[in-house]
C-alpha cells in the first residue's frame, strides 16, 4: 500500500473524531510544551550563569586566604589573614604568565555623603582591578597606581552608591565620608545588576588598597588577591607558580596550605553543574508528563481498534495484509503524536516567551530540546501505538466483519 | 471447461476446547465460470461456514478446495489475503462500506491493498468505470449515509468487481433490504452475470434463490440438493410488473 494512501486513511480517521484526536494530543502538546518551557528556564539561567562568570574578568585567578587552626578551633574562610601585600607584590614580580595583580580588601562601613547615609561595601583594589574584571568606567576616571602609592582619599563608587547619595546632579568630584574619611569620588563604575546569588553588584565603593588598610580597616591582612594570567592558555601554569610560589613564602604543603587558588574555569563549572543539574530535573519532570500524554494515546488508539473493528474486518476482508493494518494504526499513533508535538512545541516557546517577559525570567529556546522533543513525541506515538495497532493486526477477518 | 471452485470433501471442524462443531462434514461440488448459484439452508446449516471458506477467509480442517487452481490449504495468512484481493469480490447483508468515506472511495478500496501497484488515475477510473456498471456513477461523491440502503449495497456490488474477480460472493445481500430494492439488487446481480461473472450468493429467501441458476441446500453440513433452476425469474420482468403495479394502484387511488 501507498505512503500517501496510508497518510490519508489515518488524516482522515483522526478529522472523523476532531474533538477526541485533539483531547488526546493535549497530552503531548502539554508534555512537549513543559519540555521545551524548562529546559528553556534551565537554559536561560545556565547562560545567566556562565554571563556573569565572564563578568568576574580574562584569565582571572582567585587567591583566598584560607583557614587556620588554633588549638583545635578552627577560623572559616579567609580567617587565617595570612596573605599579605608582600606575596601580592612577590606574585606580581615572580611569575612571569601573570600580568595584572589586585590585592583586595574588603569591609562593611557606612557612608555619608549629602546628609544621606548609606550602609555598603567598601573594596580596597589596585590601580588595575577594572582591568582584571572588565569592568569599565560609566564616568569619571580609574584612580591611579599613583593614588594607591601615596594611600590617597580617593574612590570610585558603583550605581547603587549613586542613586542613595547623590541622588541630584554628578557625583564626581564630591566628598564621600566613610568612617569619618573625606575620599574624593573620581569615577564611577558602569551597572552590573545582580549577581547569581541576587546581591547587588553595584552597591560598592572602590578605593586604592592601600588606602583600604590604612584608612578604614586598619589592618595589614588582605582578603584576596586578584590575578590576571597573559592567555587562556597561561592559566594552569600561572595557578601552578603561584601555589608554588605561596607555598615557598609562607612554608606550607598541600596539608598545611593557608591559601586557595581558584581559576574562573573552575569557578564556572561549579556554577554550570549547578544550573545543569537545574535542566535536567526540571527536564524529566515535564518528560513524565510526556509518559502520561503517550498512555492517553495508546488509550485512545485502543478505543479506536475496537470502535473500527468492523472497517479492519473489511479490509482484511478485500485482501490487506495484517502488517498493512499495524502500519495504519501506527501512522495515526505517530500522526497524533508528531501533531500534539508540533504544537507543543509552539507552546513552548510561546511559554518561554511569557515566563520572559512578564516574569523577567532569562530563558533561552534550545533549537536542540526542539527536535529532541519533535522527534521524541513521535517515537511515544510509535511506542504506545504498536499495542493496539498490533492487536487491530491480529484481528481475525471473519469475526472482525461479525463485529457488532 | 475448467472449474473455478473445485471443493472436494470439504470438512470444518470448530474446535472450542470440550465440544467441537462438525460445521461442514464432507462438501463435494464444482463450480464452473458464468455459474450463478445460490446457497440455502436454515441457521446452523453450514452455509456460512462454506462461504467463509468458499472466500478464503478461513480454511477447511479437512479436504481440497481449489480456487482458480490454487491449492488453498496450502496458503498462509497473508497469501489468503492476495488470493481475496485479486480472486474474490465479497458483497455482505450490512453492506459493510467505510463511513465518511465516499462511494468511489470505497471502491477504490481493495485496489489500495493489491500487491500490483495501481496510479490514483487508474484507480479512480476502474472505481467510476465499476460504478458505472451498476448504474451509480452520478452517486460516486456521496457518502454512504447520504444513499438508500439499495445504492449502499450496490456500491458495495462494485467494490467487489473493482479488481475484475473470478468469483464474485454475496452473503444475504438482500437480507437488508426491501422487496423493491431486492429485485432490483438481483437485477444487477442477472446483468453482471450474463456479463460472466461467476456469482455465489447465500440466501433464505427462496423467491430471491429464484433469480439465481443454481440452488445448494445446506442441512447440518452437508448438501441435500443441488438443482438447476427452472423457471427462473428475471428481476427486469419483476421490475416492470411492480412499476405497473405501483402506477395502477396511484391511478385506482
Amino acid at each position: 500500500m501507498h505512503l500517501a494512501s496510508t497518510f490519508t486513511i489515518s488524516f482522515r480517521a483522526l478529522r472523523r473524531n476532531a474533538m477526541r484526536s485533539i483531547l488526546t494530543a493535549l497530552g503531548i502538546i502539554i508534555g512537549v510544551g513543559a519540555v521545551i518551557a524548562m529546559v528553556s528556564i534551565g537554559n536561560g539561567a545556565k547562560s545567566m550563569v556562565e554571563a556573569q562568570i565572564a563578568a568576574l574578568g580574562e584569565n582571572v585567578l582567585l587567591i583566598f586566604s584560607g583557614s587556620i587552626s588554633q588549638g583545635g578551633a578552627r577560623s572559616g574562610s579567609f580567617g587565617a589573614g595570612t596573605l599579605t601585600v608582600d606575596d601580592a607584590d612577590a606574585i606580581q614580580r615572580e611569575v612571569g604568565t601573570v600580568i595584572a595583580v589586585s590585592p583586595e580588601v574588603r569591609t562593611g562601613a557606612q557612608v555619608l555623603a549629602n546628609g544621606l547615609n548609606w550602609s555598603t561595601q567598601i573594596l580596597g583594589e589596585s590601580a588595575d582591578y577594572l582591568g582584571i574584571r572588565q569592568w569599565p568606567l560609566s564616568d569619571g576616571t580609574m584612580f591611579s597606581e599613583a593614588d594607591t602609592r601615596s594611600v590617597g582619599k580617593v574612590c570610585i563608587i558603583g550605581q547603587t552608591i549613586v542613586t542613595q547619595l547623590f541622588p541630584d546632579g554628578s557625583p564626581i568630584g564630591q566628598t564621600l565620608r566613610i568612617r569619618n574619611q573625606p575620599f574624593k569620588v573620581v569615577g564611577i563604575l558602569s551597572a552590573k545588576g545582580l549577581s547569581v546569588q541576587g546581591a547587588d553588584q553595584d552597591d560598592l565603593v572602590i578605593v586604592p588598597y592601600t588606602s583600604a588598610m590604612k584608612r578604614v580597616t586598619k589592618q595589614t591582612m588582605l582578603r584576596s588577591i586578584n590575578v590576571q594570567a597573559s592567555s587562556p592558555d597561561t592559566i594552569v601554569k600561572a595557578q601552578n607558580d603561584i601555589i608554588a610560589l605561596l607555598r615557598q613564602r609562607h612554608r606550607t604543603n598541600e596539608q598545611t596550605d593557608d591559601f586557595t587558588v581558584r581559576n574562573q574555569e573552575e569557578i564556572a563549572q561549579a556554577a554550570t553543574a549547578t544550573s545543569n543539574t537545574m535542566t535536567l530535573l526540571l527536564g524529566a519532570i515535564a518528560g513524565v508528563s510526556l509518559i502520561v500524554g503517550g498512555i492517553g494515546i495508546m488509550n485512545i488508539m485502543l478505543v479506536s481498534v475496537t470502535e473500527r473493528t468492523r472497517e479492519i474486518g473489511i479490509r482484511l476482508a478485500v485482501g490487506a495484509h495484517g502488517s498493512e493494518i499495524q502500519v495504519q494504526f501506527l501512522t495515526e499513533a505517530v500522526v497524533l503524536s508528531a501533531f500534539g508535538g508540533v504544537l507543543g512545541i509552539l507552546l513552548g516557546i510561546g511559554a518561554s516567551e511569557m515566563l520572559s517577559r512578564i516574569n523577567h525570567w532569562p530563558t533561552l529556546v534550545s533549537s536542540t530540546a526542539v527536535v529532541v522533543a519533535f522527534f521524541f513525541s513521535a517515537a511515544v506515538g510509535m511506542v504506545f501505538g504498536f499495542y493496539p495497532a498490533r492487536k487491530a493486526s491480529l484481528l481475525d477477518p471473519i469475526d472482525a466483519l461479525r463485529y457488532e | 471447461m475448467a472449474a473455478v471452485v473445485q471443493l472436494e470433501d470439504i470438512h470444518k471442524i470448530y474446535d472450542s476446547g470440550e465440544v467441537q462443531v462438525h460445521a461442514v462434514r464432507g462438501v463435494t461440488l464444482q463450480l464452473h465460470r458464468g455459474e450463478f448459484m445460490a446457497v440455502m439452508g436454515a441457521s446452523g446449516s453450514g452455509k456460512s461456514t462454506l462461504m467463509n471458506t468458499l472466500g478464503c477467509l478461513d480454511r477447511p480442517t479437512r479436504g481440497r478446495f481449489l480456487l482458480d487452481g490454487v491449492d488453498v490449504a496450502q496458503l498462509d495468512r497473508n497469501e489468503l489475503a492476495d488470493l481475496r484481493n485479486e480472486k474474490l469480490g465479497f458483497v455482505f447483508q450490512g453492506f459493510n462500506l467505510l463511513a465518511r468515506t465516499t462511494a468511489l472511495e470505497n471502491v477504490e478500496l481493495p485496489m489500495l491493498y493489491g500487491r500490483r501497484r495501481v496510479g490514483a488515475r487508474e484507480m479512480r477510473e476502474r472505481a467510476l468505470h465499476c460504478l458505472d456498471i451498476v448504474g451509480l456513477s452520478d452517486r460516486a461523491d456521496h457518502f454512504p449515509s447520504q444513499l438508500s440502503g439499495g445504492q449502499q449495497q450496490r456500491v458495495a456490488i462494485a467494490r467487489g468487481l473493482v479488481n475484475n474477480p473470478q468469483v464474485l460472493l454475496a452473503d444475504e445481500p438482500t437480507g437488508n433490504l426491501d422487496s423493491k430494492t431486492s429485485v432490483e439488487v438481483m437485477g444487477v446481480f442477472q446483468q453482471l452475470n450474463e456479463q460472466g461473472i461467476t456469482i455465489v450468493m447465500v440466501t433464505h429467501e427462496l423467491d430471491i434463490a429464484r433469480y439465481c441458476k443454481r440452488n445448494l441446500i445446506m442441512r447440518d453440513g452437508s448438501v441435500v440438493s443441488d438443482i438447476a433452476v427452472t423457471n427462473r425469474s428475471i428481476a427486469e420482468d419483476e421490475m416492470r410488473r411492480l412499476r405497473e403495479a405501483e402506477s395502477a394502484a396511484k391511478l385506482t387511488a
